[in-house]
């Protein structure tokens, strides 16, 4: 049969499951387009590139689908790259279709000519410069599968467009085979059977889920384990929600940012099972200081996550789902009943943690941002998609709106990209209509993809942007006050635009509260619109995130309220 | 933590952009490159690469496994203790005043190895071996008087049981 290169490209995308694409056009890639809109797949215009593969990676977070985006070249190419470089760090399965010049012309500086292979390399999971149009459904087929399995990652595919427009006798080509890319998914029986043993002995032990517990859907084993094994769980921030938040064995997120009690019971454990975890610095503070007393387990599908950062005692390289599985079946074979018991001491010492120091912040006049996320936390019964974007406002989301599900908590956690929030909104609320979904912002990084607005308005997609408008790049000037004696260098936001006005230009509704007592209601009203929303909270302006660990110092000294 | 030189014996897909990988790899994640050497296996769709490198052991563990997780690589070696031969080629202009001539024949002579090029002030010096006869040749060498020298870098293979 003979068939063009965009026609392939349909076939294929479609053969994979693709129902959605986010994406901006451009002259490299007009092809694409015009037969793009032959099929039934959802194109998602967006506004910005960079958006196009925050939303896509909100959509694969939220859906559990691998994300898919369409570019043209040159610049359309190099704008997608802060979100292949979000989506990277946090392991989130992408294909990026990139336009590309004609393959005569490359090379030449050509007009809207970058070489996005080259750019992109070290920060793609692989990449793609298709060179023959026979080679296209091989290399989609290996894209597809090589951003999905394994650690996930995004993938991008370079197409210049002659190869579009080339005709080719089509033979539909067989399932990927990558000779040198087999990750391994089954973890060694005999170092969970040491686990296993270490469960039984030691007093103190603690488990540290991160965001391959939600890559490897693994949350439900991860519970049973906990449970089974009477063992507290503590979460990166990318490992909220895979362990209910209200469950008494939960600690909270661990780290620069996190709870007191769960950095303490880092600094004080006997047993550490870190599960699809990499020890992030802003995990571990000073490395040598980290769970300096425990013997630690570390469960992840990729081996260069392991050893990285932290010595361990007992390396499993395996699926975070294959691996709880088979804890909870060696579990059943010994007796666990003394367990409960055993742990009595050490459960009551982090009881103890936790109301000496719990979470807390000072009530004023003014309305304080944690108390709109505690009140969103309620309104919404802990079961709305959150997203947000980076700074204060994402850590004190991370603090007071208690996950308990995976897939709900979307934010750029290696990247820490500012930015992500509405547009990763916009793609979980493709991927979820029947979902409230909401982006926890703050003034300053709202705008940075403000315009997104109106691809959200396009859509009809009712997302809620909840603003902690402090006029501040507040995160920043808390290092600042912290650690550069509150000198604000160019922290002001003195020009911040009206955000009401702002959302009713877009055609959304714009809400706004400037006293605590404005909060519930305009939370309430805002909420439950079918529309596009933006709220305003005017919050205390130099509200600081507590507990904080200053950069390099041990996790068990925190700066407290 | 002691700083070892490793050999690596790297096969890859012969295919444009995965040297690129490799040696992005490198320098992104501040790993050092001593040396490099690519060329096709006896099978041409797939390049051997010989990388020394500088680390200790941690690191050098990390580098592999790294390796190991880019997509076009098919298999990491490192050739360790006395179970590999290596040999570096270098090509050693020296400065041949005619009261040195013989001298320089002599070691050349001593170390096997050939003088391929010859002009009124210089020759120019093959030789192949360890790093190790290499720089001792080097060694007697530069009082002479080196112009120019060139190295190939160290390649590898393990050896076949006896
Ligand atoms: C793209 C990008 N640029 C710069 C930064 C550095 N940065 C981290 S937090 C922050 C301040 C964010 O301010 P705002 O969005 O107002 O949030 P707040 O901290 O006040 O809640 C900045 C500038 C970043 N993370 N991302």
């Amino acid at each position: 049969m003979k068939l063009k290169g965009t026609e392939i490209l349909m076939r294929v995308l479609k053969d994979e499951g693709v129902d959605t694409i986010f994406g901006y056009p451009g002259g490299a890639i007009l092809d694409i387009y015009d037969e793009l809109i032959n099929t039934d797949i959802r194109h998602i215009l967006v506004r910005h590139e960079q958006a196009a593969v925050h939303a896509a990676d909100g959509y694969a977070r939220a859906s559990g689908n691998v994300g898919v985006c369409l570019v043209t070249s040159g610049p359309g190419a190099t704008n997608t790259v802060t979100g292949i470089a979000s989506a990277y760090m946090d392991s989130i399965p992408l294909v990026i279709f990139t336009g590309q010049v004609p393959t005569p012309l490359i090379g030449n500086d050509a007009f809207q000519e970058v070489d996005i292979v080259g750019i992109t390399r070290p920060c793609t999971k692989h990449n793609y410069l298709l060179k023959e149009v026979e080679d296209l459904e091989k290399i989609i087929r290996e894209a597809f599968f090589v951003a999905k399995s394994g650690r996930p990652g995004p993938v991008l595919i370079d197409l210049p467009k002659d190869m579009m427009n080339a005709t080719i006798n089509y033979k539909k080509a067989g399932p990927p085979q990558l000779k040198s890319y087999n990750p391994n998914y089954n973890p060694n029986i005999k170092q969970l059977q040491k686990v296993i043993n270490l469960i039984k002995d030691t007093k103190q032990p603690v488990i540290f889920s991160g965001g391959g517990v939600i890559l490897s859907k693994a949350s439900e084993e991860l519970a049973e384990f906990a449970h089974k094994a009477q063992i507290p769980v503590m979460g990166s921030l990318m490992g909220l929600g895979t362990f209910p938040g209200t469950d008494p064995l939960w600690l909270g997120m661990v780290g620069m940012h996190g709870t007191y009690r769960a950095n303490m019971v880092t600094g004080n454990c006997d047993l550490m099972i870190a599960i699809g975890v990499r020890f992030d610095d802003r995990v571990t503070g000073k490395t040598d200081a980290f769970a300096s007393q425990a013997t630690i387990v570390q469960i992840d599908i990729d081996p260069t996550s392991i050893h990285k950062n932290i010595p361990v005692s007992i390396p499993i390289v395996g699926d975070c789902k294959a691996a709880l599985k088979s804890l909870n079946k060696l579990l059943d074979k010994e007796n666990t009943n003394g367990l409960k018991k055993k742990r009595t001491k050490w459960l009551d010492r982090i009881e103890q943690w936790k109301s000496t120091r719990p979470l807390a912040y000072a009530q004023s006049e003014k309305i304080k941002p944690q108390y709109v996320v505690e009140k969103l936390y309620e309104l919404t019964e802990g079961k709305a998609i959150i997203t947000t974007e980076v700074g204060q406002n994402q850590m004190w989301t991370a603090q007071y709106y208690h996950f308990s599900q995976p897939n709900h908590f979307i934010t750029s956690g290696g990247l820490g990209c500012m930015g992500f929030g509405l547009p990763a909104a916009i793609g979980a609320q493709v991927a979820r209509p029947d979902k409230l979904v909401v982006d926890v912002a703050g003034d300053g990084s709202i705008q940075m993809n403000i315009q997104e607005m109106a691809t959200a308005l396009q859509y009809n997609l009712p997302v809620k942007v909840v603003i902690l408008n402090n006029g501040f790049l507040g995160m920043v000037r808390q290092w600042q006050e912290l650690f550069y004696e509150k000198r604000y260098a160019c922290t002001r936001m003195e020009v911040t635009p009206d955000f009401v006005k702002l959302a009713e230009a877009y055609g959304a509704v714009g809400l706004r509260a400037t006293k605590p007592e404005e909060v519930e209601a305009v939370l309430k009203e805002g909420l439950s619109s079918s529309k596009t929303v933006i709220m305003d909270f005017v919050v205390e302006r130099e509200e600081c995130v507590y507990p904080m660990v200053p950069s390099g110092a041990p996790i068990t000294e925190m700066l407290l309220v | 933590m002691k700083n070892d030189k490793h050999v690596l014996s790297i096969l890859v897909d012969n295919e444009p952009g995965v040297l690129s990988r490799i040696s992005g790899l490198f320098s992104g994640r501040g790993y050092n490159i001593d040396s490099l050497c690519v060329a096709a296996t006896l099978d041409p769709k797939i390049s051997r690469i010989t990388i020394v490198t500088t680390a200790d052991m941690p690191v050098i563990e990390q580098i592999k496994k790294q390796l190991n997780k880019l997509i076009n690589i098919l298999k990491v070696y490192e050739l360790t203790g006395s179970e590999f031969v290596e040999r570096e080629m270098a090509l050693i202009k020296v400065k041949a005043k005619p009261e040195y001539r013989a001298e320089i024949l002599r070691i050349v002579d001593i170390f096997r190895c050939k003088v391929v090029d010859v002009g009124l002030n210089h020759y120019t010096i093959e030789v192949t071996g360890t790093e190790e006869k290499l720089n001792a040749l080097l060694s007697l060498l530069k009082p002479i008087g080196v112009k120019e020298i060139v190295k190939t870098g160290i390649i590898a293979l393990f050896r076949e049981m006896k």
